[in-house]
Order: C-alpha cells, then structure tokens, then sequence
C-alpha cells in the first residue's frame, strides 16, 4: 500500500526528477529546436532557446536536396520486412516450443540466444564477401535478410515467453474441437497471443530501425536507410545544424513515438523474459 | 453409440509408468466416473482416450473401431476440461459453434445446434459476451455447451467442478446429471471428490498409482469395497480402521467400521473414550472420540444427540455392517 | 505432454528457425575461421595462401590490438559504471510519488529510441563541437577555455554518449525491478528499525541483484559491438585513442582490405564475446527453470 507522503516531499522529489529527465531528454529537445532555426540562428551566441523565428525550410531543403524519403523508405521497408518475416518463422517455432515441449526446447532456446551473442564483426566478411558475389550489396531485400536473422532469436524469445502465458488446455481444447494443426495456430493462437505478437513486432521494429552496424557496413545510397543516411552527415555537412537537426528529428521521430508505446514490452523483450 | 473399450493400456513418461497394463469397459450411455487422489492417473487415463496423449502400449477402441492411432480431433469424442479453456477472444457464440465451424457444418444447422443448446444451458442472453464477462457458473455452462453441440459419442469431464464454490458445485453436479438422463449419452467424469463420485456416477472407477483398485456402482463400492483403500476413500466422513488386539476378535488384520455404523452411548459399549471435537452439523454431529488403546475415531450421531467436548462415550460396531480386511488390505469376505 | 503426431508436427514447424540460424552462424563463422588462416587481400585477389597462425600473430601483437582491446575494456566498464549507478539512482527517484511521473519516464527513457547516429552526430557537433557546441559556450559563459572533447578525450566523449543512450535502458529494467519489490518487506524492515541506508543495503540491493546482472551481461553484450558512434564522431582516432576491436577488424578488413588479417581479429572479437555469453547464458538458463 503506498503511504501518504507529505506534500512538501513530493514537490521536492518531483522537481528533482523533472529536472533530471529534462536534462536527459535535453539533447533530443534542442535537435528538434534547432531543425525550426536558421543555420545562423543554431549556431548563433548566446544561443536562442524558445524565441528566434520559427521556420520549416530546413525539412524543405532535406526533403528536397538529399533523396530523403527514398532512405525513409528504406528504413520502412527494411524494419517492418524483416519484422514481418521473423514472426513468419518465428511463430510457429515459439508454438512448438511452448506446447510441444521436448528434452532438448531448453537446449536449443539456449542456442538460438548465443547465435544473438556472435559479435557481428565476427562474421563481417564474409557476408560482405557473400553479399558481393550474389549482388546483394545495397539492396533492400539483402538488409532484411540479414536483419531478420540477428533478430530472429529476439523475436522467437519473446513470443515463447508469451506463449507460455497461454494455457495449453485450450489448444487442447481446439484440438478436441476438431481444429488441426492450422486451425489451432491460426483460429485460436494467434488470436490469443495478438497482445505479446503485437509487442515483439513493435520492438523488434524499433531495433531494426536503429540496427547500426550492418545497415552501415551493406549499403551505399540506394538501400540506405537513415542510419546510413544520417552518418553521411558526419562529413563536414554536418556543420549545418539547422539542417542535420532536421534530418535527424525525421530519422528518430516515428520510433520514439512507436518506443513510448512499448516501453513495458521493452523491459520484458531486451531481458528474454528474465525481468518482468 | 459411445462405447469404449481400454484393452492393456499403458502409459510411460520416458521411464516413470504412470499407467500399468490397464483393461476398462465403458457401456453405451453409462455416466463413469474415474476417482482417486491427485497423481493417481485418472487424468492421464482420460487424455489417453481422448488421444491428447499416445498410449505407450495396448488398444482403445471406440464403438468397436480401433481408435488408439487416431488423433483427437477425429474420435468424435468432447472434452469439458478443468479451466473450462474457453477461447477468450470469442464470445460464447461463437466458442459454442467452433467446433461445428471445424466440421464444416452447413450454417444454418450450426444456428440451430447453437440456439438449441444455448436455450438447455441457459446461455440464450449470454450469446454475446466474452467468456470474462462471465460468471464461474456460465463459464461452465459454455464449455459444456461447446461439447453438446457436436453430438459427440462420449463425453470427457477433467474435475470440471474444481474451479467453482460450494454452493455452485452443488448445482452444476445435478445440471450434468440431468443433462446425462436427458442426452443418454456415455460420460467419462474424472475428479478426487468421492462426493462427486457417489451422487453422480452409474459406475465408479477408483484408481491408485494407475492401478484400478475397484470397479463398480457408487452402492456397491461403499457397501463391498474391495480393499482397504477403496473402503477408505468412498464415504464421507472416512472409514475408521482398527488394528491390533480389536481386529483379531473379528479375525481380521484390520477392521474398518463407517462413523453412520457405531452406535454411541454414555454408559455402556464395545470401546471407550472421550470426545475431544464434536461438530454440530444441525442434522448429524460429527464427534471425534479418542478410544483407549487406538487412534482417534469418528461417529456421526444425530443432530439431537447432546455431547460436548470431554465427554465420556462408549462406542460400538454394528457388526452387520463391519469390513474386514487382511493383512494386504484385501476384504475378507 | 503430448502425442507422437503433435511432436512431429513441432518438429517440422520448429525447423525453418533452426536451420536458418544454424546456416548464420555456421557458414558465415566457418569461412571466417578459414580466411583467418589465409594471406587475403582484397586488392590483390587469387594471391590467397595458407599462413596458419601468421594473421593472428600479426593481429595480437599489433600495438593497435592492444589499444583497442584497452579501449573496448574502458568503454564497456565505463557505460556499465555510469548506467549502472546512474540507473540505479533513478530506478528510486522515479520509484518515488511524483507528480506526472509517466511524462518523467517518458523523458528518461527517450534516448534508447535515438538511432546510434543521430545520437553521435548531435553530440558531437551540437553539444562537444569547440566553436559551435552549446558545451563550448557553457564554457565560455562561466569563463573557462572552451574544450575539444573529441580530439583531446575521445574515448571519454564516446563513453558518455554511449552512456547517454543506455542509461534509460538501465533504469527502465531496473525500475520495473524496483517496482516488483514486495512494500511490506521494506515496512517489515522499517518496523525492525532498519534505517533508509539500511534498507537499501540489506532489502533493494539484493532484490535489484538480478536485475543489475542481467543489465550489465545485456548491456555488455552490445557494448563489444559499439561501432557506429565511433566511425560518425572520431573514425577510432586520434591514432588509435577511440578504436575498439570492433572498429578495428572494420578498418583492417574494409578499409585496408585484409581480410586474413581483419577474420582472426572477427574470431578474437567471437572469442571474447563468448566468455561474456557464458556468463549471461547460465544466468538466463536458470530463469528458464524458475
């Protein structure tokens, strides 16, 4: 039962507390700040915080100078794709692993996770020099391959420990009903499971939305998707505030909406079930 | 339709036998019911006819066809299980006409099917709800819906009263044997509730550690148990059991007199002893009496009988009615 | 629990999964472990031989080997000190009554959605730029010489924003452990004269233990792969004062196109991820029996 706390002290907790996730969401508020300044007004001293003239032609000049939407597209297509595919295959290996358990489910849970466990660079040549021979290089469908196996064992994790909150007697049941196998995983799982699906879909989104390494490694400009696109901006570009402020308010906006949504998901996804 | 038989079944998880070679007959239009204490196997043997688990070894067949390879879907047979295991996503409609929707049943009879058993379980109104805008009760009523509607050659019951209070237990025991006079059809009802047992079952079943103990009409298990643990397990309040010196009198290893079969009294009596408990039930009293010599005994007396905790009573057998057992535990006849 | 029908049925629906992961890890790590024994170079491609051990020899004694593996050891322990400590500090703060306490979490926990490049990016060039950072004229503001964090502290400027983008990670795991803690243990010990320190000793702290190992095995994980934040601020320089293994494989293999060279440091990098993995393994494989 929580106590009853004296005003006094929950005035000076929450202060302390507002100041604090101030501070630490600061970045991210002066980014989109300065993408409604003047290249002039980012960089000017003292720096304006709230009053300088608004404008919009920073997102014009992204939209129109660099081929911004084509690498939102990407990103799109490569995010949701490789989602999408992983719960494909992951569904039905998270079903047989929740209901159809045998000696060796644990084993191989274990397993899956120590693939998630490779250090990417271990393997970096390879798939370098496997996505060159078979053309793959800076296409949309080699990224979401690759994304979909790094995060396949993420997803089939979270979705066999949702499983596993599903009372077996039901499947049972649609079983005795007359449903096979199909009917069973389509008519009464996943209907059941949409909850724990829809949360691993949406953070497994999240992760590939901002996966860094391989997107960074496999693509030049036509696959790019903005975690590409944005780097390209460490060049001296990015002395455009103003500019880099508004591509990069683009690039993290859609995610940081979508991971505010999925922040209890998050805890439970990013820990394989080991906190709930 | 509806007869089962078990021929030699067993049942092994990895090296642990659950179910020793086990033979079984199940009649047409019987209401069976599979009782013993919990990890007895019973339900084990009813997932094994319903063909939610192999059998290791040995035959179940369904009204004369081998059954033992086909899957669960295909025996014609309905389960109603402990958690009801509703689809709580579906409203009671449609949880009703998912098994006829498998079957691929012409609409139309589905909607009959549908209202017919709705209007018997009383669920016309509920139709629409969600399974978790029910009741414990209405829970029940759905899922045994669900299993009416197919028509199924048997039913399968796994302690479907387990879940609800008292008071509901008792009503939903009468609704399923009413629902048997009504259907006449064969119902396989598995609970650790003697109770249950005895008010619902045409034949009884006791197992133990997979072994069926006794096989027979709730009156005749409770008049002629076969051993000491059948003779323990049926009736309420338990059997008393007395070993020693009292049982050689009778030459018996051990005897077993009901607490409904010993005549009390204050002065004289086979045993004597002192009251340490007495529950007052209104119609019975329950005393608990320790005797010299022996464990503490329980009597049911009537209601009107007055005593009170440190009494002095005396107790006796009616001998008509004493169960002998030897030293294995089997009845002496 | 089931009949011999549904597990072959598992079987077969179980196997897409495996077998892809299987091929992942097989076929790209065994060619690998192959080009690691090769003189490869891409430029000088069909000039592939057998070198046994010799890339590894060059790799391990390289002193750039050694900065790294000393760079990735300061940035994986530094973000765990600060993440941990700092997300422990807020994990309670935020456990606390406040006023608008979701709209705080929400804040807290914004950084972990920011894509490693924005965030390096912005770091870099609007907060710890000398000229035009808002750091540089917070200096100035208070009279002190504006510093260049990316050229005379390069790991500590990386570890910060690392650190900036695992701290709500770190919090939020270790809030929803602060959360499931049982009130009336905490009142028990209050009742037992246990004072706040007290309480934080012997009751939060061994409640958060599992909580913080699963943060810093998680965490460590994806901490020996940091890669993006170095190659947007600093390119692993000056010299070699911000590369980690990581960056240091990327360099050797596609931009000095080594590969024999840049697949033995893949498998060292492999083979210290493991000894991390082992770790976190056990720890998730009992959750598994709990």
């Amino acid at each position: 039962m929580a106590r009853n706390v004296s005003n006094t002290r929950k005035a000076l907790v929450t202060a302390v507390a507002w100041t604090i996730g101030i501070l630490i969401f600061f970045p991210i508020l002066w980014t989109i700040l300065t993408s409604f300044k003047t290249e002039a007004e980012a960089i000017a001293s003292p720096p304006s915080f709230l009053f300088f003239d608004w404008t919009v032609e920073n997102y014009v000049e992204v939209n129109s100078r660099s081929n911004y939407p084509l690498h939102f597209m990407n990103s799109v297509i490569i995010s949701i794709g490789s989602t999408l595919l992983g719960l494909l295959i992951a569904i039905p290996a998270a079903w047989s692993m929740a209901f159809v358990p045998a000696k060796r489910t644990k084993d191989i849970l274990m397993w899956m996770l120590s693939t998630k466990m490779l250090p990417p660079v271990g393997v970096l040549i390879p798939i370098y020099l496997l996505f060159r021979d078979f053309g793959l290089l800076d296409t949309r469908i080699g990224l979401v391959v690759v994304l979909t196996l790094i995060n396949l064992p993420i997803i089939v994790w979270m979705l066999y420990t949702y499983f596993k909150e599903i009372p077996g007697e039901i499947l049972e049941a649609a079983r005795m009903d007359g449903a096979g196998l199909w009917d069973e995983v389509v008519h009464v799982l996943t209907p059941m499971a949409i909850p724990g699906i829809a949360s691993t879909l949406l953070l497994n989104v999240i992760l590939s939305w901002n996966e860094a390494f391989w997107t960074l490694n496999l693509t030049a400009a036509k696959a790019a998707p903005l975690t590409a696109f944005i780097a390209s901006y460490s060049s001296p570009e990015g002395l455009f505030y103003a500019k880099l402020s508004a591509a990069s308010t683009l690039a993290i906006a859609p995610i940081l909406i979508l991971g505010w949504f999925s922040q209890k998901q998050l805890v439970r996804g990013l820990t394989f079930g080991a906190v709930k | 339709m509806g007869n089962i038989v078990l021929k030699q079944i067993t049942k092994s998880f990895g090296d642990v036998q659950v179910i020793p070679p086990l033979d079984l007959e199940i009649n047409e239009g019987e209401f069976v019911v599979f009782v013993g204490p919990s990890g007895c196997g019973k339900s084990t043997l009813l997932r094994l006819i319903a063909g939610l688990e192999d059998v290791t070894s040995g035959e179940i067949s369904i009204d004369g066809t081998n059954a033992t390879e086909v899957p669960p879907a295909k025996r014609g047979l309905a389960m109603v299980f402990q958690s009801y295991a509703l689809y709580p996503h579906m409203s009671v409609k449609k949880n009703i006409t998912f098994p006829l929707k498998m079957a691929k049943m012409d609409p139309a009879e589905q909607e009959r099917r549908v209202a017919a058993a709705a209007k018997v379980l009383n669920l016309t109104d509920y139709l629409h709800r969600r399974p978790g805008q029910l009741s414990g009760g209405q829970r029940q009523r759905v899922a045994i819906g669900r299993a009416i509607v197919r028509e199924p050659a048997a039913f399968l019951f796994d302690e479907p009263l387990s879940n609800l209070d008292a008071a509901l237990r008792v009503n939903m025991r009468l609704e399923i044997s009413e629902l048997h006079q009504t259907l006449k059809t064969t119902m396989i009802y598995v609970t650790h509730d003697q109770v249950e047992a005895m008010t619902m079952a045409d034949k009884i079943v006791v197992l133990q550690a997979g072994f069926i103990e006794q096989v027979g009409s709730p009156l005749e298990l409770y008049h002629n148990p076969r051993n000491k643990f059948v003779a323990g397990f049926i009736g309420s309040p338990k059997m008393n059991f007395i070993e020693g010196a009292d049982a050689q009198k009778f030459d018996a290893h051990t005897i077993g007199i009901r607490p409904e079969h010993l005549t009390l009294s204050t002065t004289e009596g086979m045993w004597k002893g002192v009251v340490t408990v007495a529950e007052h039930l209104g119609s019975d009293t329950f005393l608990y009496v320790n005797v010299e010599g022996f464990d503490a005994m329980t009597v049911r007396v009537n209601g009107e009988f007055s005593v009170k905790h440190g009494d002095t009573v005396y107790l006796s057998p009616d001998p008509e009615k004493l169960h002998r057992f030897d030293q294995q535990g089997l009845r002496i006849a | 629990m089931a009949t011999a029908h549904s597990r072959s049925a598992a079987r077969l629906m179980l196997s897409p999964a495996v077998i892809l992961l299987l091929g992942w890890m097989i076929v790209p790590l065994s060619m690998t472990i192959y080009f690691s024994f090769l003189s490869y170079n891409l430029l000088m491609p069909g000039m592939e031989e057998y070198v046994g051990f010799l890339n590894y020899e060059y790799f391990l004694t390289d002193p750039a080997f050694f900065a790294a593996l000393f760079n990735t050891l300061m940035l994986v322990g530094g973000v765990l000190v600060i993440t941990i400590v700092g997300g422990v500090a807020l994990g309670l703060l935020l456990d606390q009554p406040i006023w608008g306490q979701g709209i705080v979490r929400i804040l807290v926990i914004a950084p972990f959605f920011v894509m490693p490049t924005v965030s390096a990016l912005v770091w870099k060039n609007m907060f710890m730029n000398p000229v035009n950072g808002l750091f540089a004229y917070l200096a100035k503001a208070v009279g002190l010489q504006p510093f260049d964090f990316l050229a005379h502290a390069p790991l500590l400027s990386i570890i910060l924003i690392v650190a900036w983008q695992w701290l709500p990670f770190a919090t939020l795991i270790l809030l929803t452990a602060l959360q499931s803690l049982d009130q009336e243990q905490l009142e028990a010990a209050e009742m037992d004269g246990a004072s706040f320190g007290n309480r934080f000793i012997y009751i939060v702290l061994p409640h958060l233990s599992r909580a913080i190992t699963v943060v810093v095995l998680i965490q460590t994980i994806f901490l020996l792969s940091v890669f993006a934040e170095i190659l947007v601020t600093t390119n692993g320089g000056p010299g070699y004062a911000s590369t980690n293994i990581t960056y240091l494989v990327y360099a050797q293999s596609l931009l000095q196109f080594d590969v024999g060279g840049g697949s033995a440091g893949g498998i060292v990098a492999v083979i210290l991820a493991n000894i991390v993995a082992v770790f976190l393994m056990r720890m998730i494989g009992k959750n598994l029996e709990a």
